[in-house]
This record gives structure tokens, sequence and C-alpha cells, in this order.
């Protein structure tokens, strides 16, 4: 009997301990949950805020109590005129009334639901009342902002300097990792270490000479000096390519070095059709990278306008913001759309790769 | 006596063969690291080698660059850098951002990472994506977004901390001792690459540690300090090299929210912005020169002291120093 009892008594204690432990994981869920929430809501406030002001119309910013979200003014016709709406205070209340006749400390209002009952006076001052609003998203922001850049050309450009470029970084970058993985050479290590140091290298400590090298080669006010240096790989991404193409087995080349193939044909034959996700990923980075590129454009292509890409196209805007938000605000959002619907098609390539870059070292 | 013969004879043919193969493989390969290689010389070893050299002449981009448009004028350049009433503080806004920035852009992409690597977090992937996500908006987008996110009156940030009771909220861009902190908060707004690495980083520690930590009841604030710091430390030390190498360059975003002048007031007058403004505003290439060469040793004497004492202090699990 006493057995027994103790039996019960220490199998409800361990029913109370696994309750406990569950209810504690959702509630530890929960509030790690929330923490993430609030993280990401203080991170995601400027993207909320610039979506919103591009599909508002700038007077919208500027009339005090209206809300943070694009809307308009909800308005009630009544007898052929649009009378704006206020939620008014009344000792039954709040109600929804239609302003008519706006007075000082008293004012003329219809009711929307009522209309028959016609026009009463209501105390009360109308400035102190809530304006009634309703969500009205405008386009007339991107259409401005449309008339005022030429967005076509702007977005022409910028592709095919972005795929041009992606092109020629992609071929030289293959090849040199492929040399430094797969061939025996003297000081092969030396000449990696300096690969991997022009990492460090400011831009600035070259620009000027560059500049002056293409001026005289002719090159400045054309999209040259922007797109030949892609011809010759860069540190970064030879990186990403060479870690991935060290870890392809050697057996394949090998087979195939004795069928006699080359190993130019080695490398495309064998060595690429392996590296898809690597070659994916060094697509993705140098494309934005040309995309984004703001410096190099506007020192070599100062003044020629038709051949701006968009970052230069639109920086003006940065300044004019205070003058035209919501022009502003839909330039902002046109020249971010592509980059961020080319992250979201490809985001498993793209978070891969930097940690290729990042963790490997 | 003649098979004796005959193996000396295969072997030096095999050994000719050898030789002939190495040779194949280097001509190979230098082949194929020759883009990089012609790249290195052309676009970057020379060009460094010729602003040291410009750094000692007049020239000025306004005439063609040739014997006789440019004079040789010793060490006056570097002369004229003691006068320069920019040069010093712009080195300070520069070196501001940098003190604030690399701290922030460590701890807050470090606190992303540990949150999307939470166990307890419910979809994390999606939080993951999105706290990426401003990493790939173009800069000039960025700078026009923060342009009016913290504009004083009507931008979200003022408003909320209005909100949240603070009486009179920063200027930001408006107010030259905030100006500087309000791009702080532009560059950690793209701080996903780093938080991908030290995502990375965490995932790849092992549990077992964790697990012996328990055991020997350790805390979750003492595992951190002692297991994950440590063992995320190669992690940690990449991205503070990256973030010392971008902070010494960092101008473009200062450009286009204050202009040339780094308004307000020059507060967002940065060092490389000295430089640019020397170099293609003024034409001033001689003296620009001498920036870009301060801008060249300050990146490579922090590098270098970063890597002298990030060698004593990372761990390397695998034991091999890289």
């Amino acid at each position: 009997m006493a057995t027994t009892s103790l039996t019960s008594s220490s199998t409800n204690k361990s029913i109370y301990r696994r309750v406990w432990s569950v209810v504690r994981e959702i509630l530890a869920r929960l509030g790690v949950t929330s923490l993430g929430l609030l993280m990401l809501a203080i991170f995601l406030l400027p993207l909320a805020y610039v979506l919103s002001t591009s599909l508002k119309l700038d007077s919208q910013l500027t009339t005090p109590g209206a809300p943070l979200w694009p809307a308009s003014p909800s308005t009630y016709n009544y007898e052929g005129t649009d009378y704006p709406l206020y939620d008014i205070p009344t000792e039954d209340g709040v109600r929804r009334l239609a302003l008519v006749g706006p007075h000082r400390e008293d004012s003329d209002v219809v009711d929307p639901d009522h209309p028959e009952q016609g026009v009463f006076n209501i105390k009360g001052r109308w400035r102190t009342w809530d304006a009634v609003y309703r969500f009205d998203p405008t386009l007339q922001n991107f259409y401005d902002a449309w008339r005022q850049v030429n967005f076509l050309r702007l977005f022409r450009n910028s592709l095919l300097l972005s795929t041009i470029s992606t092109i020629g970084t992609l071929i030289a970058c293959i090849l040199v990792a492929y040399g430094f993985t797969r061939f025996q050479l003297p000081g092969k290590n030396i000449l990696f270490v300096i690969l991997i140091s022009t990492i460090v290298l400011p831009p600035q400590a070259t620009i000027v000479p560059l500049y002056i090298l293409f001026n005289k080669l002719g090159w400045t006010g054309t999209w040259l000096p922007l797109l030949v240096p892609a011809f010759f790989a860069n540190a970064y991404d030879v990186f990403l390519l060479r870690q991935y193409f060290m870890s392809i087995p050697r057996e394949l080349d090998e087979a195939a070095m004795i069928d006699g193939a080359n190993p130019f044909r080695i490398l495309v034959s064998i060595i690429i059709p392996q590296a898809v996700p690597a070659i994916t990923a060094v697509t993705i980075f140098h494309f934005f990278f040309v995309w984004n590129q703001y410096f190099e454009p506007l020192v070599y292509l100062l003044g020629k306008e038709k051949l701006y890409p968009i970052s230069v196209g639109i920086g003006a805007f940065v300044t004019t913001f205070g003058n035209y938000p919501g022009r502003s605000a839909a330039t902002a959002v046109l020249a971010m759309l592509l980059p961020a619907v080319m992250f979201f098609l490809a985001q498993r390539q793209f978070m891969q790769g930097i940690v290729v870059t990042g963790v490997e070292k | 006596m003649s098979a004796v013969t005959q193996t000396n004879m295969t072997s030096a043919r095999l050994r000719s063969r050898v030789s002939a193969h190495t040779r194949r493989q280097w001509t190979w390969g230098l082949l194929f690291l020759l883009p990089w290689i012609i790249g290195f010389f052309a676009f970057q070893l020379l060009p460094i080698v010729f602003t040291v050299f410009l750094s000692f002449t007049d020239y000025a981009a306004t005439s063609e660059f040739k014997l006789g448009n440019f004079n040789f004028v010793g060490f006056e350049n570097y002369q004229r850098l003691l006068t320069d009433q920019i040069a010093l503080p712009s080195m300070g806004v520069t070196l501001k951002f940098a003190l604030i920035g690399i701290p922030l852009g460590l701890v807050i992409p470090l606190l992303m990472a540990l949150l999307v690597n939470s166990r307890r977090l419910i979809a994390s992937n999606i939080f993951r994506t999105l706290f990426y996500l401003p990493t790939v908006i173009p800069v000039v987008a960025g700078a026009i977004i923060f342009n009016g996110v913290l504009n004083s009156q009507s931008g979200w940030l003022n408003l909320s901390l209005k909100a949240l009771g603070v009486a009179e909220p920063p200027r930001w861009f408006s107010d030259p001792a905030w100006a500087g902190f309000a791009l702080n908060l532009l560059a950690i707004w793209a701080v996903g690459n780093a938080m991908i690495i030290l995502l990375a980083g965490l995932q790849g520690v092992p549990t077992e540690l964790y697990e012996a930590a328990t055991v020997d009841g350790a805390g979750p604030i003492t595992q951190f300090f002692y297991i994950t710091v440590p063992m995320i430390s190669p992690v940690i030390f990449y991205n503070v090299t990256i973030g010392v190498i971008g902070a010494f360059q960092y101008f473009v975003p200062a450009l286009l929210i204050g202009g040339t002048n780094g308004n307000p007031q020059g507060s967002l007058m940065f060092f490389p912005m000295h430089f640019y403004r020397e170099a293609f505003v003024y034409s001033h290439m001689g003296y620009a020169s001498v920036l870009a060469v301060i801008i060249f040793v300050v990146t490579m004497a922090a590098t270098g002291v970063l890597f002298y004492f990030g060698q004593r202090m990372v761990y390397y699990a695998s034991g091999e120093v890289s």
C-alpha cells in the first residue's frame, strides 16, 4: 500500500516535471522569437519607411495627424460635394460625421448613415477632431520619377555593365583559380599570398595613375575603364572558386588526362560542370558589386550622362530628398528592385558563397 | 651488363619524361595565372609605385600627362600636409567612424547570428533572409532611405523616439555632432555578410563542447565567453580585418549625403573624400597622391598590427595558422 502511493506520487512528480519542461520550452521559443521580431522590426523600419513614402503624396508628410501609411482623407458626398469625415466625440460616444461647415467653437455636420436628417450643428472645435483616413497608395511618385530620369537608359546601362563585367570576371577568375588548384608552379604559394593581400589594397591608392592611364588611352568617358580590369581577375572571386575547385576530386581530371585531354579541355568539360554552385555565387556577387559601384563610374564617366549606370544616375536624388521625398523614395525603390529580387531567387548560393570567403580563410 | 644499361636508360627516359611533365605543368599553370599576373602589375602594383612617384610632382590633371607638364617638387607636397587645414580633421572623422563602426559592426551581426542560430527561434530561415536583405540594397538607395528615415521632423526614427518619450531626438544629418554617427547607423544596416559568416562560425562549434560544459555546471554566459568566442575567434578576426580595411576607404555615402564639402560643417569630411576632392574636383594629382599614400600606409599598418595581435589571440581548432 505504502509502496503504491509512493510510486504514484513520483509518477505525478515526473509528469509535472515533463509538463513544466514543455511549457518552459514553449515560453522560451515565444520569448526568443519575440526578441527576434523586435530586432527585425527595427531593422526593417527604413525599408517600410521608403516603401510607404514612395506610395504617398508629399502633402501627406506635412499634414498634421496624417497616418504613417499611404492614405488620403475619407470623404462623404453630400448633395454633390465631397466633405471630409471626422471621428467626433459626442455624448453618445464617438460618431463618424462629415464636416460641412467648420466654425470656431461649433460646426455644421451631416451623418453619412442618416443623410435624410440633413445638416445639423454640433459643439466642439473641429481642429481637435481626428480626420478619417483610408488606405490609398499612389503611383504618382513613380510616374514623376520615371518622367524626370531616363530609367530605361539607366537600367540598360547598369545591366550591360554588370553583365559584361561579370562575364569577364568569370572567365578570368575561373582560369586563375584553376591555375592555382591544379598545377605545380615554383612560388605558387607566394603568388597566392600576394593575391590574397590585394584585398587590403584601397582603391584610392591606384585610382590616380589609372585615371591618367585611361585618359592617355582615350578611355575616360567610355565604359572601358570599368570593364577591362574585370577581365584580369580579382582576389575575392578567385579565392572563392579556388576553395571550391580544391574540393573537386582529381580522379576525373586524371582519367581525362590519360585519355589525352589537354588542361583547357579538362577545365571546360570536367571542372566547370562540377563547380556550378561556386560559379553561381561569383556571378551574383560580381553582378551586385558592379550594380552598386559608385566611385569608379563617377570618376570615369563624369559628365557623360548617357553612359551613367543607375547608381550614379540617381545620386542627385539623395540631396533633393528634402524637396521631393516621395519621388526620391520611388527612385530608391526602383534602384533596389532588381538586386532584391535576384537575392530572393538565389539566396542559398549567395549565402554559401559568403561562408566560403569568410570562414575557410 | 646490358640489363643494367637498359635500367639506366629507362630511368633516364623516365626522368626526362617527368621533367617534361613538370615543364608542361609550369607552362599551363603560368598560362592560367597570366590574366591575374598581368592585371596585378597593370592595375595594382605599377599604379601604386606611380602614385608614390606622382606624390613628388606638381602634376595637375588639367593638362595631359607628359614630361614638361609637371615638375618634381621633392617633399613639397608632404610639407603641404603640415599646413593642410582639412587633412587632420578629416582623418579624425574617419577614425571616429572606424572606432564606432568596427565594434558595432561586430557586436550587432553577432547578436543577429546568435539569434538566428538559436534552436528556439521559430522560422529562423526567414529571419536570416530578412536580416540580410538591406545588404543587397545599393549604396545610393541606402543613402536616399537614411536621408529620409533620419529626417529630424518626418523621419520614422525620430517619430519612434518621440513616441518612446525622447523629447528632443538628435537631428542626425542636420547636426554636425550626430551626422557621423548617422552614417554609422547606415553602415550597420548592411551587416548581412558579417552575420552570415559569424553564423557559419557558430554552427561550426562542436556541440560536445557545450554538453561537456553543461555537465561541468557552466551557465550560458560562461559558455559564450569561454567556448563560443574562442571557437569563432578566426571568424571574428576576419570580420574585424574586413571592417578596418573598409573603414579607411569609406566615403561614398558621405559624398552622397553631405556633398564634396562633407556637410554639415565638414562633419562628413572623411579622409578619402579629401583625397577624392583634391584629385578629381581640384585636379591636384600631386598632392592627392600624398593623401592616397597615407590611406595606403594607414591601411597597411592597421592590418599589420591586427595580424600581429591576431596571431596570438585567435584560436585555430585545427592547430594551423592561416
